[in-house]
């Protein structure tokens, strides 16, 4: 299987940081804002972002981990029942500001699920995405991400995979077909 | 594997220990959901569900629609003191006569052994066993049996489960040591040798007659209510001396040398098998078991309805 690379670790870091500077320039403090990542491959973004803007704003910033599972449109039409990771949100997100965080986006079916799951906890005030990596031309609901750290254009039987540092052992985003 | 080795859930002995921990794992996430202030998912927003109950009850088909309108499963009920069963109408007809109105999944409770299983044989749909006169109440035992992995954790190698009471016509009690001892649990079995099956040993299962001894064994003691409706003979003198016996009171878990936890599938009587200051005590862990419950029952509609394909 071939893969290709189409972002390295020193490419990596500076879209990260690119990403933690856009969120800051939006939400300043972080106040009324919360990042809530999907589980199980967004929580690693999250993980990342928050550790750079804690960092630089010198605070800490409510997170969360939503697993939407339960409210995906292809339950029963799998060959396998899908195991929940974990949510983990200890607060109530009505009137706040949410950063909805995955690593890829595609046909936009994860992230409509997440917006259905995530109104258990409340009504935000205001909902943005942000993907690592926007595969755009392959949306099959009408979503758009608010902060994107790529764009890459694919084919449909292309895998696109982000892999990091602290699970993969490098960080850096491949391209490969699908087996 | 992410899918349930059986078709149907009519008896644990049907299940493998990956089904179990599968179902336990799936409960997990639910627990959470049914914790969150908004209860409801989703997932079953297609499935229609038939609660037949042909036996009187009330925790388990509360449980059961409780577990349903969670998933968004649209629901009917059915209770056969007021059906055309009174009518000779057979359970295979009765139940024919409810699928034709489309239903995906049957949650059964019947007087008689086998009726899950009889049923799920012969029907196009999922059945799910709420118990089936004195043979298996599988839900009952995995609730039971998640509880006890949320109070000592989930090995269940070395932990010793005693069941106590009406063992003869106690479907709880057999779903209970099916389920443990896939588990890896210890299971004794304590009562009057009258409500004790002959032969039970067979089942890998220890006996015994003295309730002390049997506390002082155990981690775990789970009281059985005393099934008068049952028993078309008298199987012991007399409540009071049943309770002299039998009957778990606080003198006798204070006596103990440690703290074990103390379980009961309800409904309690109070004053016979469990007294009232035990089964209000911190180590009575009843109402635990009933919100376990409706996780647990999620768990296993959710499971079994993945498998139904459209």
């Amino acid at each position: 299987m071939d893969k290709r690379t189409i972002l390295n670790s020193k490419h990596f870091e500076i879209t990260l940081n690119r990403l933690a500077s856009q969120l800051k320039e939006n939400h300043q403090s972080f106040e009324n804002t919360v990042l809530i990542g999907l589980q199980p491959r967004g929580i690693h973004v999250l993980n990342r972002l928050k550790k750079i803007l804690e960092k630089d704003l010198n605070t800490t910033i409510k997170c969360g981990q939503l697993d939407i599972t339960f409210y995906r449109d292809d339950f029963r039409r799998r060959e396998q029942p899908i195991i929940p990771s974990v949510t983990n949100i200890d607060f109530i997100i009505e009137n706040k500001n949410v950063v909805l965080i995955d690593d890829v986006l595609f046909s936009g079916r994860t992230i409509r699920s997440g917006l259905d799951a995530l109104l258990a906890f409340g009504r935000p005030k205001r909902v943005e995405l942000l993907t690592f990596i926007d595969r755009r031309f392959e949306r099959h609901l009408p979503i758009q991400p608010d902060y994107t750290g790529k764009t890459v254009d694919t084919l449909s039987s292309q895998r696109v995979s982000v892999e990091w540092q602290e699970v993969e052992g490098e960080d850096k985003v491949v391209l490969f077909e699908e087996a | 594997m992410n899918n349930l080795s059986v078709e149907h859930l009519t008896g644990i002995k049907d299940l493998t220990k990956n089904d179990i921990e599968l179902i336990f794992k799936t409960a997990d996430s639910f627990k959470d959901v049914i914790n969150r202030p908004i209860k409801k998912v989703p997932s079953l927003r297609d499935i229609t569900i038939a609660n037949l109950f042909f036996e009187n009850s009330t925790r388990t088909r509360l449980s059961f629609e409780l577990a349903e309108k969670r998933l968004s499963a649209d629901v009917i009920n059915f209770s056969a003191a007021n059906s055309s069963v009174k009518k000779g109408e057979t359970l295979i007809d009765t139940v024919n006569n409810i699928l034709a109105m489309k239903v995906d999944l049957v949650v059964m409770r019947h007087p008689n052994p086998g009726a899950a299983k009889f049923l799920s044989e012969r029907i196009d749909a999922k059945v799910v066993n709420a118990g089936d006169g004195t043979h298996e109440h599988p839900t009952q035992a995995l609730l039971d049996a998640y509880s006890i992995r949320e109070q000592l954790g989930p090995d269940f190698k070395g932990k010793k489960v005693v069941i106590v009471g009406d063992i003869r016509h106690s479907r709880v009690a057999l779903s209970n040591i099916y389920c443990l001892q896939k588990l890896g649990a210890e299971v004794m079995v304590c009562g009057p040798t009258t409500l004790i099956p002959k032969h039970i040993e067979e089942l890998g299962v220890l006996v015994e007659h003295d309730l002390k001894k049997a506390l002082a064994w155990c981690d775990v003691a789970n009281m059985l209510r005393i099934q008068l409706e049952r028993q078309d003979i008298q199987f012991f003198p007399s409540l009071r001396e049943y309770s002299m016996l039998f009957g778990l009171t606080k003198e006798i878990l204070d006596s103990l040398d440690k703290k074990i936890v103390v379980m009961h599938p309800g409904p309690i009587n109070r004053g016979v098998e469990i007294s009232s200051d035990v089964a209000d005590s911190d180590q009575s862990i009843i109402l635990q078991q009933v919100e376990n419950g409706v996780a647990i029952r999620m768990a296993v509609i959710y499971l079994l309805a993945a498998q139904i394909s459209r």
